[in-house]
């Protein structure tokens, strides 16, 4: 596919033209920012600059720790209790590290869901998609393997609970969560290799943000409207876009600017609210804490992963064909993981030929529906498991996968789609008439 | 086989977490009104000196502050000892050196010793490793609006501790306090359904305050529930010492994103004005 035709760099001083025919890099980054950019794209698009923003906050505050930050068993505790008291700054570089990671997942739920909502992931843009799948993914293991740093009670116990995971798999479990920790229980070994990755996997997240960005410009970018750009000429494509700089930096940056004053009040205010009090406890093998509830971004996850119990119909079943090798365990570590696989397959489930959810008037509502389905996994997540929690956790889990297996594929066929308007011009200028022109309004400049 | 053992119980945890939250004790935390709660709160100083005497008249006597440096007594935004009285409070200490391998008087440069005695855990980080409240219905909501509450949950614990309730036996192990979860409790205390029928549950550590337990120079209450306000108040300075500069930093970096806000919006609308066909 050809891309969107622009004008693109030509090298106008001397130094310039000297420079370019042996390496094109001011014309890489001139047709980086001058990209052409959908004009009608709303405020759910600006979440992958707050992304940007935060692995770059989330490198640079993590440099700063690990030099003063020992992976020890015994001073890994202390060495962090000694950035909060006694390296300059160092209390508010932890805390916006810590709140970073919060941060970090508030941003990719809300970039994911823009995603699934205005169709982002269907043809062509599968390959950002799957790519995106992947970072949220490495996402979750870095910070997961994060948490265990500090070496308190949860990192200790979470540690525990989250390797145990993989010693669920049928016959090899055992070994894998012993290649994991580098023991068979969480210790010294554990944290060294949890230290070294989550020190490593930040930086391939930057490679794969390069790659995620180079993937959507060279297809475009989805807009309100799932409508592609027009590429007959440059011209027609000029009247659907405007290029990234100035435009959407400014918007992105205004955005950018208030999500932070709110990132801002919470780290100068309550930087603990999101986190657990356990884990100022030092890691101790003997003593479990009395919850081990894992971090909010990871609870709607870990409610499907506990939804599944053995009294379920379907793991009864599972575990009879499967002469008992699948148990409710294992089962529960499957479907735990098939949650995100089904959401990364969304491109190839969804049979819908509309893109935007704007025009698809029943998918709209199942869409809602998963939304709140995803905050009711969330809120589960941290409840018990008793009385009515595990019908909620199994009614809300089988709906998550039930969108995606079933919903997607069915509304596609079933679904009779709104009138799409034929350009993105067309839909720019629904809200902003041109006529406006002429009622001259009498607004003075800012 | 053990560590098939140890395998199989992670991974039921995992599975069953939450199960212990079913049987979450009903304690009473009171919501004590804090100098430094609320984004604009700030450490009031003669509380935590008076904290402070509190706990090294009676606290230091088992527990230890294994992470607080005594020159931090003197830092600015803790109870700011003056210098010559915190260097006079170090040397009360005696601290083990390495490299005379003997007991020496404490400088400011060391930290309060750990005790590690009667299984009485270390204080440093106590009001930040409980939380007082909680929920409703795991929604967080409570601890957004009143605090994490861990400097309120030490006042009441030291304040919570009751006559214990007819229904306990009299030789039962512990202390009773209204405000501690997880202690021991007396099965003569459930009623039919095996619920709890009075509040908190049994504690290992004496009462430690009564009230009029130490004299202050100014004079101030030493009523029960003061002391237990006090030291909890120092408590949560131990814990958090830099908590006043963190709450300056959020002010001065929220009301700079602010402006920097409403400046880009401005010029956002007029990059964006003759597009949407508004200039």
């Amino acid at each position: 596919m050809a891309g969107i035709p622009h004008d693109h760099y030509e090298p106008k001083t001397g130094i310039e033209k000297w420079l370019h025919p042996r390496l094109p890099i001011v014309g890489l980054i001139y047709d980086t920012i001058m990209f052409p950019t959908p004009k009608n794209l709303n405020w759910m698009w600006i979440w992958g600059i707050v992304l940007a923003f935060t692995l770059v906050l989330q490198i640079v505050t993590g440099i700063v720790l690990v030099m003063h930050y020992t992976p020890h068993v015994d001073l890994a505790f202390a060495s962090v209790e000694h950035i909060m008291r006694d390296v300059n700054g160092g209390h508010m570089i932890r805390y916006f590290h810590a709140n970073g990671a919060s941060l970090f997942f508030i941003a990719v739920y809300l970039h994911i869901f823009r995603g699934l909502y205005y169709g982002s992931y269907k043809a062509p843009r599968e390959v950002t998609w799957i790519i995106g799948m992947l970072m949220y993914l490495i996402m979750m293991g870095t910070a997961f393997m994060g948490y265990v740093l500090p070496w308190g009670q949860m990192s200790f116990h979470g540690t525990a609970v989250i390797t145990g995971l993989f010693g669920a798999i049928p016959f090899i479990g055992d070994s894998i969560q012993t290649w994991l920790l580098g023991a068979s229980a969480v210790g010294q070994p554990a944290l060294n290799r949890f230290f070294s990755l989550h020190y490593l996997l930040p930086f391939v997240l930057l490679g794969l943000t390069i790659v995620h960005i180079w993937a959507f410009h060279t297809t475009g970018n989805n807009n309100p409207t799932g409508v592609e750009v027009r590429r007959t000429s440059k011209e027609d494509a000029a009247k659907d876009t405007l290029p990234f700089w100035p435009y959407f930096v400014i918007k992105d940056l205004f955005a950018l600017a208030i999500v932070l004053a709110v990132f801002m009040a919470i780290v100068g205010f309550m930087p603990n609210y999101l986190g657990h009090p356990d884990n100022y406890i030092p890691a101790n093998a003997l003593a479990t804490p009395s919850h081990i509830v894992p971090e909010w971004y990871f609870l709607p996850f870990y409610a499907i992963l506990r939804a599944f119990t053995a009294d379920v119909w379907l793991v009864q079943l599972v575990n009879f064909v499967s002469f008992g090798i699948i148990d409710a365990k294992f089962f529960g570590v499957l479907a735990m993981f098939g949650a995100i696989a089904v959401m990364a397959l969304a491109p190839w489930l969804d049979t819908s030929s509309v893109r935007s959810g704007r025009y698809r008037p029943m998918f709209k509502w199942w869409f809602a529906l998963l939304a709140f389905d995803f905050l009711v996994l969330m809120w589960v997540g941290a409840m018990p498991t008793d009385g009515i929690y595990p019908y909620i956790s199994l009614i809300a889990a089988t709906y998550w996968f039930g969108y995606f297996l079933v919903l997607l594929p069915l509304l596609g066929v079933i679904e009779k789609p709104l009138p799409q308007p034929a350009t993105i011009e067309d839909d720019f200028n629904a809200h902003y008439a041109p006529k406006a022109e002429a009622t001259a309004s009498a607004k003075p400049a800012e | 086989m053990f560590r098939k053992l140890t395998l199989t119980a992670a991974t039921a945890l995992a599975l069953t977490t939450g199960q212990v939250m079913a049987a979450e004790v009903e304690t009473e935390i009171e919501d004590f009104a804090f100098s430094f709660e609320g984004p604009f709160g700030s450490y009031d100083q003669m509380q935590l000196q008076r904290g402070l005497q509190i706990y090294t008249e009676i606290c230091s006597a088992c527990h230890g502050l294994e992470f607080v440096a005594f020159r931090t007594l003197h830092d600015e935004g803790g109870p700011e000892l003056p210098e010559d009285q915190m260097r006079a409070y170090a040397e009360f200490y005696e601290v083990y050196d390495e490299t005379i391998d003997d007991y020496r008087a404490a400088t400011p440069a060391d930290k309060f010793p750990a005790v590690t005695g009667a299984s009485a855990p270390d204080l440093s980080l106590m009001a930040k490793s409980r939380a007082g409240f909680h929920g409703p219905m795991g929604s967080g909501i409570n601890q957004l609006v009143k605090g994490m509450g861990g400097a309120e949950y030490i006042a009441s614990i030291l304040a919570g501790y009751h006559e214990a309730p007819e229904c306990a036996p009299e030789d039962f192990d512990g202390y009773y306090n209204v405000a501690f979860a997880p202690g021991g409790y007396p099965e003569e205390c459930l009623d039919d359904h095996g619920h709890r029928t009075v509040p908190g549950s049994w504690i290992g550590m004496a009462p430690p305050l009564w009230g009029d337990d130490v004299e202050f120079a100014d004079g101030h209450s030493t009523e029960l529930h003061h002391e237990a306000q006090d030291v909890a108040a120092f408590l949560m300075w131990t814990a958090e010492p830099k908590m006043m500069a963190r709450k300056q930093a959020g002010l001065s970096g929220v009301v700079l994103l602010i402006m920097l806000s409403v400046l880009l919006y401005l010029t956002n609308k007029r990059l964006w004005a003759p597009h949407k066909h508004k200039d």
